[in-house]
């Protein structure tokens, strides 16, 4: 297992590709990122995901592993041994999965709406993501993090968007610690971890981000 | 297990419902069976799934699980003897994971466009779309199946179940646009698939005849015509 290759296609502002890159850190793995250009496919990428051609992409020895969520468990189930994502038990289990399928139908579609939209649509999508957000701020609770005493499954799963908050606040005009200050405490634990600070770029940066793919989106 | 200790809330036309249907019939696990009424949501499925409000929830004990593709992995991990329904090695099990979300998230909205289609021209280029979409699936069943009838290989397996569970409705699509989706010439593999996986023991009680689910279909397609009594 130590010699086997890991590459990552990869996109840095891409929650989906945080994702990857929390659990790779999560479990101490070495891999080689290869950042992509959404609007430019590289060869790699089409072969590597031909059905979707999105990132990210996980390749381990030559096999290619799609879907944020299915690559998590891949990695999971791969290297079991250090700092297990999904909890052991299976009721816990399909509870992790639950909430990670429940942040994957919602919250990309419903921040992206906050950022780009414009009028009743931003205000109706700003409205969806606090619920949204407070509903998983009502499944954290009283626990240190989602996984508990450790970055779990769920915790993977929902991170990474906290780098786009800045993002959705500024273009939508709203604060979403003062809706959800204890998701944002949450946030900031689990940004105390190495993995994830690492990981999760500077909410600035996204910012500045947004401004140029405004543009290319032909979104004004 | 007691049978009153593992309870399926459902309805017999829902592809999802289906899914946690088969596996527990495949882990020969006793359970019984909670029909909805169509058109209203019980104080139990409000209960069991706040977040959603949707079916199948699966009660084991006292503990609802949501979401009819985790469900069946919590079955294969509760009821952890042979047979299997995730494949053992973990790229494969990737695989399976993969196909099943592209069914959900693509094949079947894909199948819902040619309800709405409006016109000839419309229809013909929605049915295509699932009719490419197919094409990519025959290929998969090609590399998954390693030889076996199913997915799964010799047994059937979970995206055997996640894709399995749509057959019915794809014959009733076929049905109503006098259509072959399933076809010999673009398919081959998944028509011989398709009849090996509703003759299944563990699914053909499931799996409802397509006329009944035509018929189910029109009540449908009426009720969505006028808005639902409260």
């Amino acid at each position: 297992m130590e010699d086997s290759k890991v590459v990552l296609l990869d996109l840095w502002a891409s929650s989906f590709a945080m994702r990857v890159k929390v659990a790779l850190a999560e479990k101490g793995i070495k891999y080689e990122s290869k950042e992509q250009n959404l609007f430019n496919k590289s060869q790699e990428l089409v072969e590597a995901n031909p059905i979707h051609k999105k990132i990210p992409v996980l390749i381990h020895d030559g096999k290619s592993i799609c879907e944020s969520l299915v690559i998590l468990q891949y990695i999971d189930e791969v290297w079991p041994d250090k700092s297990p994502l999904l909890p052991s038990d299976p009721y816990r289990r399909s509870q992790a999965r639950f909430w990670a399928d429940y942040i994957d139908k919602n919250l990309y579609i419903t921040g992206t709406r906050v950022w780009t939209g414009k009028g009743e649509d931003q205000e109706a999508a700003k409205k969806e993501l606090i619920e949204l957000l407070k509903t998983l701020e009502g499944e954290l609770g009283d626990k240190h993090l989602f996984g508990g005493d450790t970055i779990g499954f769920v915790d993977v799963a929902l991170v990474p968007f906290t780098s786009w908050f800045h993002t959705y606040e500024t273009w939508g005009n709203f604060s979403i610690e003062a809706e959800c200050p204890k998701l944002i405490e949450w946030a900031k634990r689990c940004l105390e971890k190495e993995s994830v600070a690492h990981s999760l770029p500077h909410p600035h940066k996204i910012y500045e981000y947004s401004f140029e793919l405004k543009k290319k989106l032909g979104v004004e | 297990m007691a049978k009153s200790d593992v309870k399926v809330l459902g309805a017999w036309p829902s592809p999802f419902v289906m899914r946690p249907r088969i596996a527990l019939n495949i882990k020969s696990v006793d359970y019984e069976f909670l029909q909805e009424t169509f058109g209203s949501k019980s104080e139990l499925l409000l209960k069991s799934n706040p977040v959603h409000k949707k079916i199948p929830v699966l009660i084991h004990g006292d503990k609802p699980v949501c979401e009819s593709l985790i469900i069946v992995e919590y079955i294969d991990e509760v009821w952890s003897s042979a047979p299997s329904i995730l494949p053992s090695n973990p790229y494969d099990r990737a695989t399976a994971r993969f196909w099943a979300s592209y069914v959900d998230e693509k094949l079947f909205p894909s199948m819902k466009e040619i309800v709405s289609a409006d016109g000839e021209e419309a229809k013909k280029a929605a049915i295509q779309v699932v009719v490419d979409g197919l094409v990519l699936l025959e290929d998969a069943y090609a590399k998954c199946s390693k030889g076996g009838k199913f997915f799964g290989g010799e047994q059937i397996g979970y995206l055997d179940i996640a894709f399995g569970s749509y057959v019915g409705w794809l014959r009733v699509t076929e049905k109503f646009n006098q259509v072959k989706l399933l076809d010999e010439a673009k398919t081959p593999g998944l028509v011989k698939w398709a009849e090996a996986f509703c003759a299944h023991p563990a699914v053909k009680d499931v799996m409802p005849e397509t006329d009944k689910l035509a018929e189910f279909a029109k009540v449908l397609a009426k009720a969505r015509a006028a808005p639902p009594p409260k």
